[in-house]
């Protein structure tokens, strides 16, 4: 059992959550994952960390209240142990030598975008971090990033409610026509991370994206998390989750992703007959 | 008693092999119980009876573990069931899991005598009847292999699989600490993601995994070994004097044709972790979903592709193909679990071979096959298939689960300096089992790719003697 030792919401719908897992902590590197099962019976998913003490062996990860899995979890509190928590699973995101970066955030992968420009920072790179969200109130770890020395902190938010109005591939865009960046990493919804590939792609600049296919095992034993990387299959879980954004076919990854759509409208139809108090 | 002749010696029965009670074919297609019931008293003695207790018993080099066949047959016909289990164990601590998922067949009852003249004794169903009387009994009057005095020394297994479990059972008997590292949330490897409820009971590999448990073994779940830890940490600062790997072959292999990203096309290692580990037959009282497809081609000729297409049946699919390249002939899958298929309803569609997986919105609405031929011999002694040209056709499905293999799974490999690996992967063992690294062995499909319950288990076996030599060696 892995006792849970922090938990703080965010935002309406996302959540940080800390957990003991000592042996976890003193291996993780910025852009790997964890898989974690809530209790007997629940469903494996994986979940990026966002911070790690090593001294105080304890892993956090963020996660969005979208589906059943993410329901339970965001109900569990501090003294309440998970099921299930493996790890660190995934290739480290490669922080070495990329010079001025400009790692974009968007929604819940803002979370991951933390302990990459952290590293990125720590690795002697420069750093420009752009976060985006739908709207000021879903914009998550802004107080965080305020206190890392980045070269810069550009904030953008859909409906102008905070930072500039817009998506993140304006702000993208303009560093990249300003040649001001040699590099690109994106960590967001797959839509996103492939308008900001494209955006890159057309300034000839590298853009590397942080995927989140579908997972069953997260050891490379299941399959279920295959993507095509410039006309090769790779799972996600081994050989990602960082791919070359220009060479990864994002139709196929979103249609992967909607895979049990239905089937988890079914879930959650069924858990919030069981329990209408918390949906 | 079996009958005696006038001078006291025993008679064998020259009846026919007892069948096996199966649940009827309609009925059990529809859930997930299991298809063999198993032997009762009655038919077990009728199987023991035809055992004629050869001077020389050739069916013992048939078993991969060497198991003292008609020994247990005779404390069978003693009625002595528990000395009969207690044989068994001396050289197999799972007879209920081999009792139903070893080829037998190709095994201990091709080289019995009586299989030149016909039928066979059903040595499998008699080790199964054993297994089951065993774990019927509490868990106090269960065959408990004897621990041996505490030898000091602290042994890694890594992967609870039938490989890692023997090892562990071995190398409890020695005297050794014995920890099994297992990655999932729940351990048995293949026996608990791969094999199907229908034909090995998740409560029998449970018991097993229980039996061990009572012996001292300790297990550790969720534990990655190559990411939680490496093999140089078990080594160092958590102290283990020798690691066995027994991680298997987990890595799919799939077509290599177009449309095989599709929604809807599932390795058959997903399908059946999913519905096997993850439970998602009872979706959505168990959270995890699985496509329950109407049409469903399965494609392979092996045990996978047998339990992955009785279990799509099982889901609810109106039909079930199973698309081989070969004839049935060279179908690598146990006789027994061909015709409980197709007694199940599953579509063959022999000599017949995938080009591409089509759909429409980004999911599977056919495979483009082509008939094949078969020519000569390969490397395998299968005669290879050949396409026959303009045979092009389509198989209207919604669902593809792929069943054509594993390799070995790097994750370990490539986080282990020094351990040295074929070009495909796989560790590089001796005879015994002993890597490139000292105190490291291997065994399994890590080492030889994809075989059985039983050959995993023998060179689990083999490598704990290696292992116990190593330590005592070394002083």
């Amino acid at each position: 059992m892995f006792p849970i030792v922090h938990k703080r919401q965010l935002s309406e719908s996302v959540f940080e959550m800390g957990v003991e897992a000592p042996q976890i902590a003193r291996k993780v590197r910025a852009g790997q994952f964890l898989m974690l099962r809530v209790a007997e019976g629940g469903e494996r998913i994986p979940l990026t960390f966002s911070d790690w003490s090593v001294e105080e062996g304890w892993i956090r990860f963020i996660f969005m209240r979208v589906g059943k899995t993410t329901h339970l979890l965001s109900h569990m509190e501090p003294g309440e142990a998970l099921a299930d928590v493996v790890g660190p699973l995934g290739t480290p995101t490669h922080v070495e030598g990329l010079g001025r970066v400009a790692v974009v955030g968007g929604g819940v992968g803002t979370a991951v975008a933390y302990p990459v420009a952290r590293a990125m920072l720590e690795a002697g790179n420069e750093v420009t971090v752009i976060v985006g969200a739908r709207t000021k109130d879903l914009l998550i770890l802004i107080d965080e990033f305020e206190e890392m020395p980045l070269k810069d902190l550009i904030v953008v938010t859909d409906d102008g409610s905070a930072g500039e109005k817009g998506l993140v591939t304006a702000p993208l865009a303009r560093l990249c026509q300003a040649g001001a960046i040699d590099h690109a990493m994106a960590i967001g919804p797959a839509i996103m991370m492939k308008f900001c590939a494209q955006t890159a792609k057309e300034h000839g600049v590298p853009c590397m994206v942080s995927l989140n296919p579908i997972m069953v095992d997260g050891t490379g034993m299941c399959g279920a998390c295959r993507v095509t990387v410039g006309g090769e299959t790779k799972f996600g879980c081994v050989d990602g989750p960082d791919f070359d954004g220009h060479l990864v076919d994002f139709e196929e990854l979103m249609s992967r992703q909607r895979v049990y759509s239905d089937m988890e409208r079914e879930a959650d139809a069924e858990y919030s007959k069981e329990c209408r108090c918390h949906l | 008693m079996p009958p005696v002749d006038a001078s006291g010696r025993r008679r064998p029965s020259r009846a026919p092999r007892t069948p096996m009670p199966e649940r009827d074919p309609i009925e059990r297609a529809r859930d997930f119980e299991e298809v063999a019931l198993g032997y009762s008293e009655e038919q077990a003695l009728a199987e023991a009876d035809r055992c004629l207790q050869c001077a020389n018993p050739t069916c013992i080099a048939g078993c991969p573990v060497n198991i003292d066949i008609k020994s247990f047959i005779a404390r069978i016909l003693e009625r002595d069931y528990a000395g009969g289990v207690a044989v068994i164990k001396e050289r197999n601590a799972l007879p209920a899991v081999c009792g139903r998922v070893c080829p037998q067949e190709e095994q201990c009852e091709a080289a019995c005598v009586l299989a030149r003249k016909g039928e066979p004794v059903a040595i499998g169903r008699l080790e199964r009847f054993l297994g089951d009387f065993d774990l019927a009994c509490d868990l106090e009057h269960r065959c408990q292999p004897e621990v041996g005095p505490d030898s000091g020394y602290k042994v890694a297994v890594i992967g609870s699989g039938p490989a890692g479990l023997a090892c562990a059972g071995e190398l409890r008997r020695f005297g050794h600490a014995v920890t099994v590292f297992e990655s999932l949330h729940a351990p048995g490897g293949v026996l608990t993601y791969g094999i199907p409820e229908f034909r090995l009971p998740k409560t029998i590999v449970a018991a097993e995994i229980e039996a061990l448990a009572m012996m001292g073994v300790e297990l550790v779940t969720d534990a990655v070994i190559g990411a939680t830890y490496t093999l140089d940490e078990l080594m160092g600062e958590q102290g283990f004097d020798a690691v066995f790997i027994g991680v298997g072959a987990g890595l799919p292999v799939f077509l290599g044709v177009p449309g095989e990203n599709l929604n809807g096309v599932y390795s058959a290692n997903e399908f059946l972790t999913r519905v096997n580990l993850m439970r998602a037959y009872e979706f959505p009282k168990a959270d995890t979903p699985v496509r329950r497809g109407r049409k469903v081609a399965v494609v392979g000729g092996g045990n996978v592709a047998m339990d992955a297409a009785r279990t799509a049946k099982r889901l609810g699919a109106e039909q079930v193909f199973l698309v081989y390249r070969r004839s049935e002939e060279e179908m690598p899958a146990r006789r027994e679990e061909v015709h409980h298929a197709r007694e199940e309803g599953i579509e063959f569609k022999m000599l017949c071979s995938p080009q591409e997986i089509v759909g429409k919105d980004g999911w599977v609405t056919g495979m483009v096959v082509t008939d094949m031929q078969l020519g000569e011999p390969d490397a395998s002694g299968r005669r290879s298939p050949v396409c026959v040209v303009g045979s092009e056709h389509t198989i209207e499905c919604d669902t593809v689960i792929v069943a054509v293999g594993t390799r070995a799974n790097p994750l370990l490999t490539k986080a282990t300096p020094g351990l040295e690996v074929s070009s495909r992967g796989y560790v590089l063992t001796d005879d015994e089992g002993a890597t490139s690294l000292p105190g490291v062995f291997a065994g399994g499909d890590i080492v030889t790719g994809s075989a059985t319950v039983i050959l995993a288990m023998g060179a689990g076996k083999r490598a704990a003697r290696a292992i116990d030599r190593y330590l005592r060696e070394r002083g």
